[in-house]
């Protein structure tokens, strides 16, 4: 098993952290593990993203022109990486400022309205936990009690305590995936 | 015959009054004759003798001069790059700091292209002893102007003398220093008479008691003469150091236990 | 099993640094590297092993504060990237000039000047053939991973100290910033001063009664005595050439072609031969691990046994000129390089290969 992920937004979407938590996750499941981000003045405001391989195997590059899945936060990174998504592969995206629908026929692609549910819920910074949970409802790579040690892992001790807010907002993702083409 | 006698005579154990340290190698100096780095040298590794810290000083020694210091100074040190000195001293003694770690520079070297490391170095207050010996001018390579050559002083680099509105203003970087709360002590000294010799032994002295007592950094500056470089007898540029030199760079305490010694007329005389 | 991590490459360094009983650290930030001093601010190794770690006012002054720790028989690293690393070159010539053992993490980015902050391999010709003045070399190392990053810094030590010499980690922004598991090595104290005295009777640390002073320089005014100081330096590095060497191939026992990249491009090259693979192209993959020493008479081994060579590298073609030393003039050898921060994708490699090598 490989599978290579882009995950693109905005800087401060937590893009990069959603990103790291996977990884981590995958390291506790004993998985080879990559997380390439893009970084410098992206990093300041502008458009952030991160490619994560999780596979079974050595990880040869760990840069890639085409991804299993691609997970997308802004209009920028759908207009950048749709086209780079595998045929029969899998594009996640938040319709929130979305101005130009995805096309592509030839693969799986679904739409959450995570942003929408993070702020009626008050708690923007679970926005990304609430993304990730969709797509591991699509693809459960790894064991709910290895994203629990992902998170620890990633997250630094004095946030511990919103470990089950994180939890429970990648359960609430999971119901709120909503299928919005399918490739034959 | 008459040689021979006195020879005999007088090198006898029970007759000798004074000798170098044994801290001084038996190395020929390579300094010109009439210039102040030897006695500078004999003083510091005086005080190294006398404090028996031997085993626990680094030294370092800079480009210029007495960049040979290492050959005649019969104690472990390190030869640094032009100017980076202050950078060697840093590390040291960070990494050993119950040892007594010093740098001895000139004034291209410490107050050109060291101005970065000199001034980063005691804005740390690393606590190190810098010996700075400022004679106006870069010796080594035959007499180029310095940082804190005079104005109108003439150098191979300034034949017309130098002219500040061109060549910049001479660099008091010992007071300038001495502003930065990192800076314990600083003074300035000359060795050119037994009297000043005394008190500069006696400035050093202190500064590597200071090391002791991690007070910051302290700096010693020597002024003294390059006869070579100014193209004059050793008597002749002694008499024009003290016409020229100390006006411009005014000898005694600039910063006493981390407070700058306020200047009064009476202390202006002495 | 030691401790696993998922690291950046730089924490990786910073983490086998204090693991590897290092005394101090000593560098100035710039970006793609300024992770290994902020890692390691954060995690007070003064504080558990007593190794220092201080932010110098310049690159210059971090090489000479590295200079200064060695001198004394101190186990030191710095780490920067491209511009940095060339404002340390005096430095480093110095370090060589005077046989210290030192650690320099090159964090690689685009250049010339001030270039960009993406990753790059343009730094090959500085730090292989000698970036400062005078006859030297460092062993360099060019990690490909995370896990590399890690285990180069403990073997970088060994052989700094084995051989009194700089040696250099070549590695990228890409390889600095990414993420990857990394299984950490077991922590080695640092060395009590007695064991520092005993392994460096050379440095400059204090002179005890019992023995002459210690002198630390590369000056030496007489040419006899300078050349013989270069004679010395050149039999460690004749020395080092023959036990030293180190590499990695990848099927290159069928190999009808060779890819030869190092660092991350061996990674980009390893996915690209995966896909050559599955088109039926028996293509391997030669990675000097070691920069210099380079794995001359390796690459001539396989090489003289294919049909033609592709040397792939983030640069303008630095590396193909050792290749084609080794390897001599009877097999085809083409550059495909990116440079300026861009990376090559292993679909332009394979179709570089494909054009340059089989079609070509």
């Amino acid at each position: 098993m490989t599978e290579e992920i882009i995950i693109a937004g905005f800087g401060g979407q937590g893009v990069l952290s959603m990103g790291k938590i996977l990884a981590y996750s995958g390291v506790m499941q004993n998985k080879e593990v990559s997380w390439m981000p893009s970084y410098g003045p992206e990093m300041r405001g502008g458009t952030a993203n991160v490619t994560v391989i999780i596979s079974d195997e050595r990880i040869s590059s760990p840069i890639l022109n085409s991804f299993d899945t691609a997970i997308i936060l802004n209009q920028q990174s759908l207009d950048k990486f749709e086209k780079s998504v595998k045929p029969g592969g899998l594009l996640i995206y938040d319709p929130n400022g979305i101005t130009r629908n995805p096309v592509r026929k030839d693969i799986n692609i679904y739409s959450i309205e995570a942003a929408d549910e993070a702020g009626k819920r008050g708690l923007a910074k679970i926005f990304n936990m609430i993304v990730l949970g969709g797509f591991l409802k699509l693809k459960p790579l790894v064991a709910p009690e290895n994203i629990r040690k992902g998170l620890e892992k990633s997250l630094p001790a004095r946030h511990h305590a919103l470990i089950p807010e994180n939890e429970k907002a990648i359960e609430v993702g999971k119901e709120l995936l909503k299928p919005v083409h399918l490739a034959t | 015959m008459e040689d021979q006698f006195i020879k005999t005579d007088i090198l006898k154990p029970e007759n000798i009054v004074y000798k170098k340290t044994s801290l001084m190698t038996d190395k020929p100096l390579s300094y010109c004759p009439g210039c102040g780095h030897g006695t500078a040298h004999r003083m510091l590794m005086e005080v190294i003798d006398e404090m028996d810290i031997v085993d626990k000083t680094i030294g370092i020694s800079p480009v210029g001069c007495s960049v040979l210091a290492y050959d005649f100074m019969a104690i472990d040190m390190l030869g640094a790059a032009h100017g980076r000195a202050p950078a060697l001293a840093t590390a040291i003694k960070r990494m050993w700091p119950g040892h007594f770690v010093f740098t001895y520079q000139g004034d291209g070297d410490l107050a050109a292209i060291g101005t970065a490391e000199t001034i980063h170095a005691c804005n740390r207050g690393e606590n190190i002893t810098i010996i700075f010996i400022n004679n106006g001018i870069y010796g080594m390579t035959g007499g180029q102007m310095a940082p804190t050559t005079l104005p109108g002083m003439r150098s191979s680099t300034s034949p017309y003398g130098r002219d500040v509105t061109t060549m910049g203003h001479p660099l008091k970087i010992t007071e300038l220093v001495a502003q930065l709360p990192g800076v314990y002590y600083v003074t300035r000294q000359a060795v050119h008479t037994p009297n000043h010799v005394r008190k500069t032994k006696k400035a050093l002295r202190k500064a590597f008691e200071l090391q002791k007592e991690n007070k910051g950094l302290s700096l010693v500056e020597i002024v003294s003469n390059c006869n070579s470089g100014w193209k004059m007898t050793p008597v002749n540029s002694n008499k024009w150091m003290e016409d020229n030199m100390f006006p411009f760079y005014q000898l005694g305490d600039i910063k006493v236990d981390g407070k700058l010694v306020v200047k009064t007329e009476t202390s202006e005389k002495e | 099993m030691g401790e696993l991590r998922l690291m950046k490459g730089n924490e990786a360094v910073a983490e086998a640094a204090i693991r590897a009983g290092c005394d101090g650290y000593f560098g100035y930030p710039i970006t793609p590297q300024s992770e290994v001093m902020e890692y390691l601010m954060a995690e007070r190794p003064f504080e558990r092993t007593g190794m220092v770690v201080l932010q110098a006012e310049s690159e210059v002054a971090a090489i000479n504060m590295l200079y200064g720790g060695a001198g004394t028989g101190k186990m030191v690293l710095t780490s920067s990237s491209s511009p940095g690393i060339s404002l340390m070159q005096e430095g480093l010539s110095y370090l060589a000039g005077a046989e210290l053992p030192a650690v320099i993490v090159n964090i690689v980015r685009g250049g010339p000047g001030l270039g960009t902050i993406q990753p790059s391999q343009a730094d090959y010709f500085q730090a292989v053939k000698g970036g400062g003045h005078g006859d030297y070399r460092m062993l360099v190392l060019a990690p490909a991973s995370v896990q590399e990053m890690c285990d180069h810094v403990k073997l970088a030590f060994d052989k700094a100290f084995e051989y009194r010499t700089p040696v250099m980690i070549l590695s990228d922004g890409a390889i600095g910033q990414m993420m990857e598991k990394v299984v950490l090595f077991d922590h080695i104290p640092r060395r009590t001063d007695e064991e520092l005295i005993k392994q460096c009777p050379w440095a400059s640390n204090g002179r005890p009664k019992t023995r002459n002073h210690n002198i630390v320089t590369s000056l030496d005014l007489d040419p006899a005595g300078q050349e013989r100081v270069n004679l010395k330096l050149q039999a460690k590095y004749r020395e080092m050439e023959k036990k030293e060497v180190l590499f990695e191939e990848v099927q290159c026992e069928d190999a009808e072609y060779l890819i030869v990249a190092f660092g991350l491009s061996a990674r980009i090259c390893q996915k690209a031969l995966d896909l050559a693979r599955a088109k039926g192209i028996k293509v391997g993959l030669f990675r000097p691990i070691t920069l210099f020493p380079f794995p001359a008479t390796q690459v001539s081994n396989v090489g003289n046994r294919v049909k033609g060579i592709l040397v792939v590298e983030m640069n303008a073609g630095q590396m193909i000129e050792d290749v084609k030393l080794s390897v001599g003039c009877k097999v085809k050898i083409e550059h495909y390089g990116r440079f300026g921060g861009i990376i090559p994708s292993p679909d332009e490699v394979l179709n570089a290969l494909e054009q340059q090598i089989i079609g070509g």
